[in-house]
């Protein structure tokens, strides 16, 4: 059997005194998107930090392509080929479009010979290139933060709640954006809206009170409406 | 193709300052002689550019590690030292010019290596204690200072001779003024433009300014944010130590010279908004050319000092009361 890009295990997180993660396990196999599912609070987010070494968890282990990371400082791990698309984007917003790309070079010249693909997927990006990112449009940021953790060429991407705050439309274009990337990368995406996930997820893991709870194909996921009604909330 | 880029959110106050000192000018103008003007106006950027020198290392570090830096003065004041030092300990076998360089690169060298130690072995641990920060640089300029006078004495050094035509004067419409002080006026505008050009043109500028930002961001896109600390630390420091030496040899080395500097400067990163090195670049002109004016007033019209030494807080003041972040700062 194959192992999946990134496997965790067993994952406790605390910040502060609060036990936020209480045994997170999940599999993501490599070259598809698998997402991450759960009410408020069942800690999504946490997990994805954890895994870039945001927040340092307290036991369990994340192993990626083979490697046990677990503990290891953040820019180690993204340094392994980790992108980063955080909730709420993270841009720098007094740096340029252009420059806000620029940082996220590993290697000299990563802009210049990925700017034709980055473009090419967000067509706006190319047009306000020498805007500060902080006057760009929520969509706009959207599309810098995505685009900001393409520039080194990563082999997993965690995606942070993309479609919190954009307008429909903007959503089926963000959607359309996450579906042609997954085709040449891996794709870990936390998710409230499950119309989102849905139509991107091949796998998914639903997370409740800091624990793993289910995990497996989301087509296997959406024969199951009661489960999706009892830990999401949602009918289909 | 690409758009235009916007108009900065910044304009305004830039705009407001550079017609505050368009005003200055004009008062100057109108109140002096034009001798005596152009000595005001050299005299006040040549103010500009020492409060400036310790200023900037306050506002890179500040901005990037949120550490307000009470040791700059002591680093100034050390630079001065260090560079009166390796010029005497070179001797008279070398030509002057020589011993002069040697002494200014060896106060930046310096410099930046002790604000790199103190930075990874002082300040690193306390990142998340930021009142213990202010503690430990407050102690460690009085440990410097301690230090130098137990060394030194408390009397301070004999100002060292700079090069030969540095030590000539100038005319400036018509009046006389010290050519080692127009030294120290290029000396600052130049490093303010590569420290400019440093923060605006190079990837570590880039770096900065995203950390100053977000280290955390930072961090994710594989940057090792701390060795960028280090290095924003060790900058900010051997600007401070360059700016001792450059200005010694004109107002001498004594143990308490950085501390009136480090008020001034303090007093010039709140105007031009914590943390941003445009705003420490103009409000330096700002008060070192407002500063200027109020001395010449003061000595002429008044007959007392008073006005020349409140003139910084009055436009702090007046800053503040408009823009409480600062010219630059970041809106909360």
């Amino acid at each position: 059997m194959t192992l999946p890009l990134l496997r965790v295990e067993g994952l406790h997180t605390y910040i502060g005194s609060q036990h936020i993660l209480q045994g997170v396990d999940l599999d993501v196999p490599e070259g598809t998107v698998t997402v991450l599912l759960g009410r408020n609070g069942a800690g999504k987010t946490t997990t994805l930090r954890s895994i870039l070494g945001l927040w340092k968890p307290a036991r369990g282990r994340v192993v990626f392509a083979g490697q046990d990371i677990t503990g290891w400082p953040t820019h180690a791990i993204a340094r392994l080929g980790v992108g980063y698309v955080p909730e709420h984007r993270a841009i720098f917003r007094n740096l340029t479009v252009e420059e806000n790309l620029r940082i996220a070079e590993r290697r000299k010249g990563d802009f210049q010979r990925r700017r034709d693909f980055l473009f090419d997927l967000f067509p706006d990006l190319a047009r306000l290139a020498r805007w500060p990112a902080g006057q760009l449009s929520g969509g706009q940021q959207q599309m810098l933060a995505i685009a900001r953790a393409l520039v080194p060429e990563n082999r997993l991407l965690l995606i942070d709640e993309p479609s919190e705050g954009l307008a429909p439309v903007l959503i089926e274009h963000l959607i359309e954006a996450i579906r042609a990337l997954s085709v040449s990368l891996t794709v870990l995406l936390v998710e409230q809206n499950f119309h989102v996930a849905r139509q991107l997820g091949v796998h998914y893991a639903i997370l409740e009170h800091g624990r793993t709870v289910l995990q497996g194909r989301m087509s296997d996921l959406l024969a199951r409406p009661d489960l999706i009604h009892r830990y999401l909330g949602v009918t289909i | 193709m690409t758009q235009g880029r916007p108009v900065s959110p910044h304009r305004r106050a830039a705009l407001a300052a550079g017609l505050f000192l368009v005003g200055v000018v004009v008062i100057d103008v109108l109140l002096f002689p034009p001798a005596q003007v152009g000595v005001i106006l050299l005299s006040g950027l040549y103010q500009a550019m020492l409060f400036f020198l310790v200023a900037s290392g306050l506002a890179i570090i500040f901005g990037l590690l949120d550490v307000l830096n009470l040791a700059q003065g002591a680093f100034f004041m050390l630079g001065a030292y260090v560079g009166f030092g390796v010029y005497r300990l070179l001797g008279e076998g070398l030509a002057l010019g020589l011993r002069f360089a040697a002494a200014l690169l060896a106060a930046l060298l310096i410099g930046g290596l002790l604000g790199a130690l103190v930075e990874r072995w002082l300040i690193r641990p306390l990142y998340v204690r930021p009142l213990f920060q202010i503690v430990l640089t407050l102690g460690l300029a009085m440990v410097i200072r301690e230090a130098v006078r137990t060394l030194y004495g408390p009397a301070g050094l004999i100002p060292i001779q700079p090069p030969a035509p540095l030590r000539t004067t100038l005319t400036v419409l018509g009046a006389q003024f010290e050519t080692y002080r127009v030294f120290i006026i290029g000396m600052g505008g130049g490093l303010m433009l590569a420290t400019w050009l440093l923060l605006r043109r190079t990837r570590l500028g880039i770096i900065i300014r995203a950390g100053v930002e977000d280290r955390e961001m930072v961090e994710a896109l594989g940057i090792p944010v701390g060795r960028v600390f280090t290095l924003a630390f060790a900058l900010g420091s051997g600007l401070a130590a360059l700016g001792g030496m450059i200005a010694a040899p004109y107002i001498g080395a004594y143990p308490e010279m950085g501390d009136v500097f480090l008020l001034n400067a303090i007093i010039v990163v709140v105007l031009g908004g914590m943390g941003s090195f445009e705003g420490t670049m103009l409000a330096s002109l700002l008060v070192g050319l407002t500063r200027a004016t109020a001395e010449q007033i003061s000595l002429e019209y008044l007959d007392t000092p008073l006005l020349a030494s409140v003139s910084i807080l009055l436009i702090m003041i007046l800053v503040l009361l408009v823009r409480p972040s600062g010219l630059f700062g970041s809106e909360p």
